[in-house]
């Protein structure tokens, strides 16, 4: 087959993988979500619609599609309409340089399974996270209400002290991994630290993987850090005044923003796409029974390399929600103590013993 | 207004209170799997499942009727008199004597006989007041109502058939 074409079917057929899988998770997401918290909770959760209550966010979704489309009439209407589109695309963009799995053969060809191997990975998904405090302040600056304007300032205040962390606890890791790479970080983290331990970021440098661990829930705007939504004392926060699909867009960025937090986490701290303890034998065991060859090997390795992130990131998932029905929401002084007092002066302590471990390890 | 200090003394884990968000999240835990696995459920399924109150509960109201059908209530306003929160209207009228031809002539019935369930307070003394034992609450405490003018029970709907009590 002619290269040039291969290529852009591997590219689109790549970015389709992508976007199903995260918009597909959403759902079943916001299933887990409130079922979850029946369970926490001591009640059966949603449990109507559907075998387990598993056709509720289709329910969700019709009921969102007919519901009345409505602008406040003092609201500024471009940036209303703006924010939730740039709040669904910055994750999804951001979630292009994650790398979910090594390379697979197909014929001739080589696939990286990666949307874009670009070598400044890290920049680029930092500058994408960043760009989601934008839609909240757009929003509640657009929609002219004062519950909206509190919730905007309240959120851009919260990112602000807590993305500062969250870069020194990443760059602490950079020193470790000398590159920007996230696909290098992978591999860099896939050699053996002390026998079958990997030498994953999070038990090179336990600190700083908590210290961003807590950054991203300040992050995308969950308990214990919703601060900008904060049912009980404003409202709703940033999307008050959004209804319909506008709100589901809303609805579905936090969650698009879990799982692109969530993957660049396990990236970062718990080895990627690195095999899950077992996941090497499972190969050798699927090797010896179908006999396979080296580009059959490959492929059931990228196959279980991809499981592998799955199971991470379905992890961190799943203590987004443990946290969010644990732990209720902090006073905004003591969100402002904990980022500035407590983690701000702790990662910068991490980063100097980063580099020096660093420098005598080189 | 100031902000009131109340001092506590905190233990340094408390202070660095890591160990115990990650305990209670424990416990927590705890209750994920016992919900997952056992069905642990403080609720119950409401349509399907009903909770069982107690006999004395005091529900809706219904007026007793006699083997013919024939209400027992002699419109002698007694429940209308002692209603605190003024829900019952009355209008008497006479029985006509071959309405009745078994057992006590009842002389007077009621014409119309208006409960407005949105006044009631469920409080029971029209029950204690009847002196025919016609008025009585039952336990059926389902009593919503799209309209106003459905919260008003007549004399028709009151004589309803009601199982377990009366």
């Amino acid at each position: 087959m002619d290269p040039v074409i291969f290529t852009t079917t591997a590219i689109i057929a790549k970015i389709l993988v992508l976007l199903g899988v995260t918009l597909g998770v959403v759902p079943i997401m916001v299933w887990f979500e409130r079922r979850g918290a029946g369970w926490f909770q001591g009640r059966p959760g949603p449990n109507r619609v559907g075998p387990f209550g598993l056709l509720q966010p289709l329910a969700d979704v019709i009921k969102f599609f007919f519901k009345e489309d409505w602008v406040p009439a003092n609201a500024n209407k471009f940036y209303y309409l703006m924010a939730p589109v740039i709040a669904l695309v910055a994750p999804l963009a951001a979630i292009s340089v994650i790398p979910f799995g090594s390379h697979i053969i197909i014929g001739d060809h080589v696939v990286h399974l990666q949307l874009a191997n670009i070598d400044s990975g890290v920049i680029f998904i930092l500058a994408f996270a960043g760009l989601e405090v934008y839609p909240v302040i757009l929003a509640g600056w657009a929609s002219n209400n004062k519950y909206s304007t509190l919730g905007a300032l309240r959120g851009s205040a919260q990112v602000v002290s807590y993305e500062i962390s969250m870069g020194l606890a990443l760059l602490s890791m950079l020193l470790f991994y000398g590159t920007f790479n996230m696909n290098e970080m992978v591999t860099w983290q896939s050699q053996s630290l002390l026998g079958p331990i990997p030498s994953w970021g999070a038990f090179l440098n336990p600190f700083a993987a908590l210290v961003f661990w807590i950054s991203i829930f300040a992050e995308t705007n969950r308990l214990p850090f919703d601060l900008p939504e904060g049912e009980s004392e404003i409202v709703a926060g940033y999307h008050l005044e959004y209804g319909a699909f506008k709100f589901a867009a809303f609805f579905m960025a936090e969650y698009c923003a879990m799982i692109m937090a969530s993957a660049l986490l396990v990236t970062v701290f718990f080895g990627g796409y690195g095999f899950l303890p077992g996941m090497q034998m499972l190969l050798e065991m699927a090797t010896a029974q179908f006999g396979l060859a080296e580009v059959g090997i490959q492929n059931v390795t990228a196959l279980l390399q991809f499981i592998s992130l799955a199971s991470k990131v379905a992890f961190i998932m799943f203590v987004f929600v443990w946290v969010r029905w644990s732990l209720p929401r902090f006073r905004f002084d003591q969100l402002m103590d904990l980022g500035w007092k407590w983690l701000f002066p702790l990662s910068l302590v991490n980063l100097v013993y980063s580099a020096l471990l660093t420098w005598y390890m080189n | 207004m100031g902000t009131i200090n109340v001092s506590r003394k905190y233990t340094l884990a408390q202070k660095i209170y890591l160990y115990y968000i990650i305990k209670g999240m424990l416990i927590n835990l705890k209750r994920f799997f016992r919900g997952l696995f056992l069905q642990e459920n403080w609720t119950i399924q409401y349509p399907e499942q009903r909770r069982e109150y107690s006999q004395r509960f005091r529900g809706a109201h219904f007026i007793s009727v006699d083997k013919n059908k024939t209400e027992n209530c002699t419109a002698c306003f007694l429940c209308e008199t002692v209603c605190p929160a003024e829900c019952i209207h009355i209008i008497a009228e006479e029985r006509p004597e071959d309405e009745n031809t078994y057992g006590v002539w009842k002389e007077k019935k009621p014409a119309s006989f208006d409960i407005d369930l949105l006044r009631c307070c469920f409080c029971g003394f029209c029950e204690e007041a009847c002196p025919k034992d016609a008025i009585k609450l039952s336990r059926d405490y389902e009593m919503s109502v799209a309209t106003r003018d459905e919260a008003i029970f007549d004399l028709n709907h009151l004589k309803r058939e009601v199982k377990g009590r009366g």
